[in-house]
């Protein structure tokens, strides 16, 4: 028996697409099944919901401001990814120790996974996304791209927020200092040789 | 993660009674102040930590670095780590704090940790961040794994039957050397605790791992007026080049005159249950010639009494070279 593995007409694979609609099924999914924790035997609302409640905070993400009412256990990584729908900052350990979720506050690069989004009322956050566009990339997004800086990407966000930052801290000329510098942004692939190069390049033409 | 009320008090009055309404400042307390969140953040989401309130201090004004009287720094506890390393004054004169402070963690990491968290900087011991397992720090009573099972990390000096969990700051290692003070306002008024009195041994209570009551708030810390002329090294040991916490580490102040060392203040990290003054170390250094003999000596001293577990007795010789490399570097030229 044959069997027919092309994809139907036009419809090619997608991973985003794909990721996006198994999502919204599997939110239906729990919408559907979920209900509210009073009338869970031994289990009262108050187990459920924050101690205080959920908490309006006000963040100025890529420039634009988000009023938004979050569970104060929201991490800036969380409310960023789940509550904004910004996903270009990844989350890899979500304990401080890979650097995937690295974002600018107040111009300053900091891991998202540790911060609760309440500490940043009012403050200004930049994303991966805030910096620029496929039509317009930042020279840091674009030396990444033209140096091959990564194998799967999902550290590349993370990096490149890493990277920007750095172009304007006290730090060495060489690659040793650099390599010191972005040593809290860990990449499985092991790109890091092209990193640098992509980094120090940007460097040199600043 | 447990829920927790999230509060920013208006002021450092507000904070402070609220945190007094806290049976412990120490493990277990219901209420925490929140500075960078590096540490309780962490601990909170594992568990380890679950504070019922939260007290956001980020907005305290203890954000200054500046002169004091006597010509030392009083520095803010929500100063970053990262702003005083690279403060010009302190690399200038107290350059083993900014050196320390930059072989710690990873620049973002630097960003957010505030001075007054990384004197509250918690243990990596494996047991203390794992609740599926008993620990004497987190459940006190419960007992100690760590002691018969996976201890190659964890402390040679000061440890108890009861723990052997390693202090993982650097920073705190170069302000013990520097001899700084910390200063605590709490509902009682505000004392100066001198830094080797701030961090206690774990004897029979390891949950208890400062002098800090209900209440207590650090504010600054502050360093004495700089030491003219002295060379400072701080020397870090570890399993990767950068981002990882020390095996063994060293921070070194000294002062040379005709060719003799006058005056020695030498901590270790890495080995200790607390940061890890030595004056074993500095008496044996002191009126001596800079020979590597000399320093071997004064290693040999500051690890005299150290107690080896099943997997880290290579701590015990890692610490001397450590010791004895950054003698070298600091009386070099």
């Amino acid at each position: 028996m044959e069997i027919d593995n092309r994809l139907p007409g036009s419809e090619q694979p997608n991973r985003r697409k794909f990721l996006l609609t198994a999502g919204s099924a599997m939110a239906a999914g729990v919408m559907a099944t979920r209900v509210p924790a009073a009338t869970v035997p031994g289990q009262t609302a108050g187990a459920a919901a924050p101690a205080g409640g959920a908490i309006p905070i006000t963040l100025r993400i890529n420039g634009k401001e988000h009023s938004l009412r979050i569970d104060p256990r929201t991490t800036l990584l969380d409310c960023l990814r789940e509550t904004v729908a910004l996903t270009g900052t990844k989350k890899g350990c979500d304990h401080g120790q890979c650097g995937a979720c690295t974002v600018h506050v107040n111009g300053r690069r900091v891991l998202s996974c540790l911060n609760f989004a309440a500490m940043h009322d009012g403050e200004e956050i930049t994303t991966i996304e805030g910096l620029g566009t496929p039509d317009a990339m930042h020279p840091m997004q674009e030396a990444f791209y033209s140096h091959d800086a990564y194998q799967c990407g999902y550290c590349t966000s993370g990096q490149i927020m890493s990277a920007v930052a750095l172009l304007k801290e006290p730090c060495g000329s060489d690659d040793a200092a650099v390599k010191e510098l972005m040593s809290g942004n860990i990449c499985r692939c092991g790109a890091y040789a092209n990193i640098i190069a992509a980094i120090q390049q940007v460097r040199k033409r600043a | 993660m447990h829920t927790f009320e999230f509060i920013r008090p208006a002021d450092q009055a507000a904070a402070i009674a609220t945190a007094a309404q806290t049976k412990t400042a120490q493990q277990g307390a219901e209420v925490r102040f929140l500075g960078g969140g590096t540490t309780l953040i962490d601990l909170m989401k594992l568990n380890v930590e679950t504070p019922a309130r939260v007290l956001d201090i980020n907005r305290l004004p203890l954000d200054k670095i500046e002169a004091t009287s006597d010509g030392g720094l009083q520095i803010g506890a929500m100063v970053r780590n990262s702003d005083l390393a690279y403060h010009a004054k302190v690399q200038k004169d107290y350059s083993v704090l900014s050196q320390a402070i930059l072989e710690g963690a990873s620049a973002q990491i630097r960003n957010m940790a505030t001075v007054g968290g990384n004197l509250l900087q918690r243990t990596r011991c494996v047991y203390f961040r794992d609740t599926a397992m008993t620990c004497n720090k987190r459940e006190p009573g419960s007992g100690c794994p760590a002691i018969t099972g996976h201890n190659r990390t964890l402390a040679i000096l000061g440890g108890s039957d009861h723990c052997i969990a390693t202090n993982p700051s650097d920073m705190c290692v170069a302000l013990a050397a520097l001899e700084a003070t910390v200063q605590i306002q709490g509902t009682k008024g505000s004392r100066a605790v001198a830094f080797g009195d701030f961090h206690l041994l774990p004897a029979s209570t390891p949950n208890r791992e400062t002098v800090l009551e209900p209440g207590d708030l650090i504010t600054h810390v502050i360093l004495p007026a700089p030491i003219a002329g002295s060379k400072q090294v701080y020397l870090k040991l570890r399993d990767r080049a950068s981002y990882e916490f020390a095996l063994a580490s060293a921070a070194v102040v000294l002062t040379i005159s005709s060719g003799k060392i006058s005056r020695t203040q030498i901590a270790l990290g890495g080995v200790g249950t607390k940061p890890w003054r030595s004056p074993e170390a500095e008496a044996a250094l002191a009126g001596k010639p800079t020979t590597d003999a000399i320093f071997r000596e004064a290693a040999e001293a500051a690890l005299r009494g150290a107690k080896p577990q099943s997997e880290n007795k290579f701590k015990i010789e890692l610490a001397k070279r450590c010791l004895t490399h950054a003698l070298r570097i600091a009386t070099a030229n």
